[in-house]
């Protein structure tokens, strides 16, 4: 099999192309050694079978950063036939540097310009001929977005590639090319810009987007948009997975199963196929965020988000893009722990992720609706759910503050600001699937794992009623009682606790069975069970002690590193413990 | 000669000094910025935020700490 690499820097259209040409039979490949995802695809070029890699979008191929890094790690311990080097045709006078580096690893290559519709409305106009009489190397112009060009190009591809052999590059002449002057040389030879460009419509919409007072107001306006349609359509399709999963229960599941014993049952049931489910309901948020995040990330928003809120932001360790995935993880921490991604410095990224599960999500909202309800008089209700949002927000801000120093990003920040461009359909549609494979993929083992051990814990040994004290989790609840009785949780609630674990939307279920009680009748018990200063306390320690199974599984499952996610469990909770402290002595002392 | 964030807004001026770490220096090359080139400060971010700057047809933002570190002379406005 032949293999092709695609190198460009970030914002050349590289992922579009290799979407447009592999389609939804991309996957994660894994290559020893190489610590960063890429996406690779088999398709048939002419008469090879060739593996396509989407290699990291990189400014250069001699530089410090992790994505370089993995560039030069690929080429050098994986042979490639051919390397596809694409070229932003708008940019060419800058990103033709990369050309030249490349050039000097002496494996086969082809240009390919692409945004050639966008260059043109520019009035640059790129002279192929002159290229290649130059360089020697063969140069096509495509729209990646919009399919002009590709195919040709393609073809030119797969009919090169019947005379190349795979070979690794050599990166002796890398740090001695003559960049700066050969460049100019090349862009003068090749591209032809015109003095005075046209102004850009990008300018109009940036007049207002970047507007000091107009920005911010249209920024919040768009914020809010997103957070409700993941909020608002994602929690009734979350709903109506949740519900159909309960119904093949049902109708299905439990008559078939039936002739097993009770406990055999009770496991598969409960244990491995409500984990099953917990998967499988993240799957319309996922894509539902996603969907969501290309039109804001490929509208060329996203970096006027980190524009905006950078003197803030810059002033606790992140950038403006940090900002934009809390505000998601307000909807659900998990794809908008995925969706760092798209920050490449890995410090930066880790710290985004440190503070994204502290974002107060809707399955925790869930929960303090019907604790506050339940519990707090109606007029302050409201107010106590205001406060826990500020507590949100403000423990994010602390942790990034707090740890800003550890995860100093040493990478030099100069972030591009591309006009702004309509998303496709294909584009977007692309990225969904993409993602929610990722995560099944990676997270989904963990999770159901997850909720299995948990319904063991509450039903051993056996003969003992479900999640009653008398269960190991009702034990362990008992052992807990030191560290959790002094925020106001006593054995019962730990309990319930534990189920948050699994998924705070099951604690208020959860706390049905361990009080013994309908969920209709739940709220008259827990008022009688617990004061306002225990509420609310269980409150601070249920929004900020451990995020749910699937959060963690996405924290491991993107760090890759038990010793960040270690941290981004016990930091949390110590925090939960001192506030939730903190309150119950307050309210109590106050209530006195 | 001046730094790029001492530069009026909608001035052109031309790069005559980087005085960044070697690895920013690469990076700004692989931007666009780089000695001779062209500048422009389209925009100033508020509450001292970065700068929105265009070389050629790229526009980036960057951060007036770093901005500071690069030399500028203002460009004559062509008749």
């Amino acid at each position: 099999m032949k293999r092709i690499a695609l190198l460009g820097m970030p914002n050349c259209g590289k992922s579009s192309l290799f979407n447009r040409v592999t389609g939804a039979s991309a996957r994660i490949g894994n290559w020893p050694g190489i610590t960063v995802d890429l996406m690779r695809a088999r398709i048939l070029l002419g008469a090879h079978m060739v593996e396509v890699v989407d290699l990291p979008g990189i400014y250069d191929l001699n530089g410090y950063t992790e994505d370089e890094q993995v560039v030069r790690d690929f080429l050098g311990s994986q042979p490639v036939d051919l390397l596809v080097m694409v070229i932003n045709a708008a940019q060419a006078e800058r990103q033709l540097r990369l050309f030249l580096q490349a050039r000097t690893l002496g494996v086969p290559m082809v240009v390919l310009f692409n945004m050639a519709d966008e260059a043109r409305r520019l009035g640059i106009s790129i002279d192929r001929d002159a290229f290649t009489e130059h360089t020697g190397i063969t140069a096509h112009s495509i729209s990646a977005k919009f399919g002009d060009g590709v195919p040709q190009a393609l073809a030119q591809i797969g009919h090169l590639l019947s005379d190349t052999a795979p070979s690794t590059p050599s990166f002796d002449a890398l740090a001695a090319a003559d960049l700066e002057h050969a460049l100019d040389q090349l862009a003068h030879q090749s591209i032809d810009t015109p003095v005075t460009l046209s102004a850009r419509h990008t300018d109009r919409i940036d007049r207002a987007a970047l507007h000091p007072l107009l920005g911010p107001a249209l920024f919040i306006a768009a914020m809010a948009l997103v957070f409700n349609a993941v909020f608002l359509l994602g929690a009734p399709l979350q709903e109506g997975i949740g519900g159909l999963f309960d119904w093949l229960r049902s109708a299905a599941l439990v008559p078939l199963l039936a002739p097993l014993p009770a406990w055999a049952s009770g496991f598969l049931i409960e244990g491995i196929y409500n984990g099953v489910s917990t998967v499988a309901t993240f799957v319309p948020l996922i894509v539902l965020f996603f969907f969501l995040m290309a039109l804001v990330e490929d509208s060329g928003y996203l970096s006027r988000a980190a524009f905006l809120m950078d003197a803030f932001m810059s002033r606790i360790g992140l950038d403006g893009r940090s900002f934009v995935m809390l505000v998601m993880g307000f909807g659900c921490n998990v794809p908008a722990l995925m969706g760092t991604r798209i920050m490449r410095a890995r410090p930066l990224r880790l710290l985004s992720m440190l503070i994204i599960p502290l974002s107060l999500c809707s399955a925790r909202l869930q929960v303090f609706l019907f604790i506050g309800a339940a519990i707090f008089p109606a007029k302050w209700a409201p107010w106590a759910l205001l406060s826990l949002y500020l507590f949100s927000i403000a423990a994010a801000v602390l942790t990034a503050w707090l740890f800003r120093k550890k995860f100093a990003s040493r990478e030099p920040f100069a972030l591009e600001l591309p006009p702004y461009r309509l998303p496709t359909l294909r584009h977007v549609l692309l990225r969904g699937w993409h993602e929610v494979r990722h995560f099944v993929n990676r997270a989904s083992r963990f999770i159901i794992a997850g909720v299995a051990l948990v319904w063991l814990l509450t039903h051993l040994p056996v003969g003992v009623d479900a999640a009653s004290t008398a269960s190991w989790a009702g034990q362990i609840g008992s052992w807990l009682q030191p560290l959790l009785s002094p925020i106001g949780i006593d054995a019962q609630l730990t309990l319930a606790l534990l189920f948050g674990f699994v998924a705070k939307e099951v604690m208020i279920g959860a706390m049905a069975v361990i009080f013994g009680q309908e969920t209709g009748a739940l709220g008259d018990t827990l008022a009688q069970h617990m004061n306002i200063a225990q509420a609310y306390s269980f409150m601070l320690f249920t929004l900020l002690y451990t995020p749910c199974l699937s959060t963690l599984a996405t924290l491991q499952s993107e760090s890759r590193d038990w010793r960040f996610t270690t941290l981004a469990v016990a930091w949390p909770l110590a925090l939960a413990w001192g506030v939730a402290w903190l309150a119950y002595t307050g309210l109590s002392a106050l209530a006195h | 000669m001046c730094a790029l964030s001492e530069l009026k807004t909608g001035q052109d001026a031309t790069v005559v000094g980087l005085r960044a770490d070697h690895d920013f220096v690469q990076r700004l090359h692989a931007l666009g910025v780089r000695i001779g080139r062209s500048v422009r400060i389209i925009r100033r971010g508020a509450l001292n935020g970065p700068l929105q700057l265009r070389i050629g047809t790229t526009d980036i933002m960057l951060r007036r700490t770093e901005a500071a570190l690069i030399d500028t002379t203002e460009t004559a406005v062509r008749a």
